[in-house]
């Protein structure tokens, strides 16, 4: 009896304790973030790898999204008459919601598993320790350009994927089920407000990029330096930044729509 | 690995990419190209009843639409709902005269209002009011309306 609370209490401890590391660790990227801005050439490898080669999936699943929320939304709203209305609700339910989270979930996967793994390895074959030895602070030559890339990354990704959508929307419903062209779009440009929506989606995606980044990175850091340890730490990332994403969109589309 | 040059111009694409997507969203999905409150100038309107009016909803000139409503208050000494109307600077040569109702686009649409120009030669400016006005109707109230006149002429015939 006294040694499960004793397990359940350094289960509690453990957990606080890597709360803190992480924000430690959060703390020190931050302030490593003006040595990558001198050093400019790490930063684009790292865009390069953990933005434009997700670039690829986020198109295509951008298109097929968009393109399945034509199909759908048209059978729901032809029974009311209100096909027209198509462009709206392809529009709005991409930039508020589907555009920020399905994106950074596809890029939890695709780049923040990537990353994990990468400084996962790093630091079990000692490379990170190497680069201490030589006085090379790893959190400001290896952390910080790849936390700063993903945090660039991801609103870009994000924008790109609801416009895809936007254009998958747009062929199926007017090019396959011949929804009128002119009215798909001045009722998208009518009830989609830039601030309002646009903007919005924006501001969900730059705090997805920031925890999703800020986790991928971390885990990678934290790990425990042996084969096992990586592979749990990317599972970690995965599965944590999903549930970050999802509840921190609750949280930020109460704020934003929920007139609370 | 590519070499360097090749990744700054594949990551620069990419950027560019991003930021036309946000233009694309920006110019050809949201209200932006198509109406924007700068330059615009406030109209008030009082109603009786202003139904299921909302802020954002379209106010319209002829079936045009020439901009929005920005604000509903309520005025506590006349009872009245007071409407903001932001309207687009071009649409400047509105007479003082025009008058003011809420429709309701098709049978289940949203509610706008519409304004009808009159014969005056001053023009509306900055914070004038639209006096003529004409209250939502209210599709229960009609309803009501008709069947108590059914009832009534039902009662006489027999």
């Amino acid at each position: 009896m006294i040694d499960t609370i004793r397990k359940l209490g350094k289960w509690g401890l453990s957990g606080f304790e890597r709360l803190g590391r992480g924000h430690i660790f959060l703390f020190h990227i931050l302030t490593g973030i003006p040595s990558v801005l001198v050093r400019f050439g790490l930063l684009v490898q790292q865009m390069f790898s953990v933005g434009v080669l997700s670039l690829l999936i986020i198109v295509v699943s951008g298109l097929f999204v968009g393109m399945v929320l034509g199909l759908q939304g048209y059978n729901t709203l032809v029974d009311f008459g209100a096909e027209q209305s198509l462009g709206v609700v392809v529009a709005l339910s991409l930039v508020r919601e589907l555009g920020p989270v399905v994106a950074s979930l596809l890029f939890a996967g695709r780049a923040g598993s990537a990353l994990t793994a990468e400084i996962g390895l790093m630091k079990s074959t000692e490379q990170l320790s190497g680069m201490e030895m030589m006085a090379v602070d790893p959190i400001k030559r290896i952390i910080a350009p790849r936390f700063l890339a993903g945090f660039i990354s991801l609103p870009l990704l994000a924008t790109i994927f609801s416009a895809i959508g936007v254009i998958g929307g747009f062929f199926v419903g007017v090019g396959l089920l011949g929804v009128d062209d002119g009215a798909f779009w001045s009722q998208m440009q009518a009830k989609v407000d830039f601030n309002e929506d646009i903007m919005n989606g924006v501001i969900k995606s730059i705090v997805f990029g920031f925890v999703v980044t800020w986790i991928a990175v971390f885990e990678g850091y934290d790990c425990v330096p042996t084969s096992e340890g990586v592979s749990r730490a990317t599972t970690r990332t995965v599965v944590h930044s999903a549930l970050a994403i999802l509840g921190l969109d609750f949280v930020l589309t109460a704020l934003m729509f929920g007139n609370i | 690995m590519h070499n360097s040059k090749t990744v700054e111009i594949i990551v620069g694409l990419f950027v560019a990419l991003g930021i036309a997507a946000l233009f694309m969203l920006a110019m050809k999905v949201s209200n932006l190209s198509t109406f924007s409150g700068e330059g615009g100038y406030i109209v008030t309107a009082r109603f009786e009843n202003i139904g299921g009016l909302k802020v954002r909803s379209p106010v319209t000139v002829a079936g045009v639409r020439v901009g929005r409503i920005s604000n509903i208050s309520f005025d506590n000494t006349t009872y009245e709902a007071v409407v903001s109307m932001n309207i687009s600077g071009q649409y400047n040569t509105l007479p003082t005269d025009t008058s003011a109702s809420i429709f309701t686009a098709g049978l289940l649409g949203e509610q706008y209002v519409s304004l009808e120009p009159g014969g005056d030669e001053k023009f509306l400016k900055q914070d004038g009011e639209v006096r003529l006005t004409q209250s939502a109707i209210v599709l229960e109230q009609v309803i009501g309306q008709f069947l108590y006149s059914q009832a009534e002429g039902g009662g006489d015939a027999k």
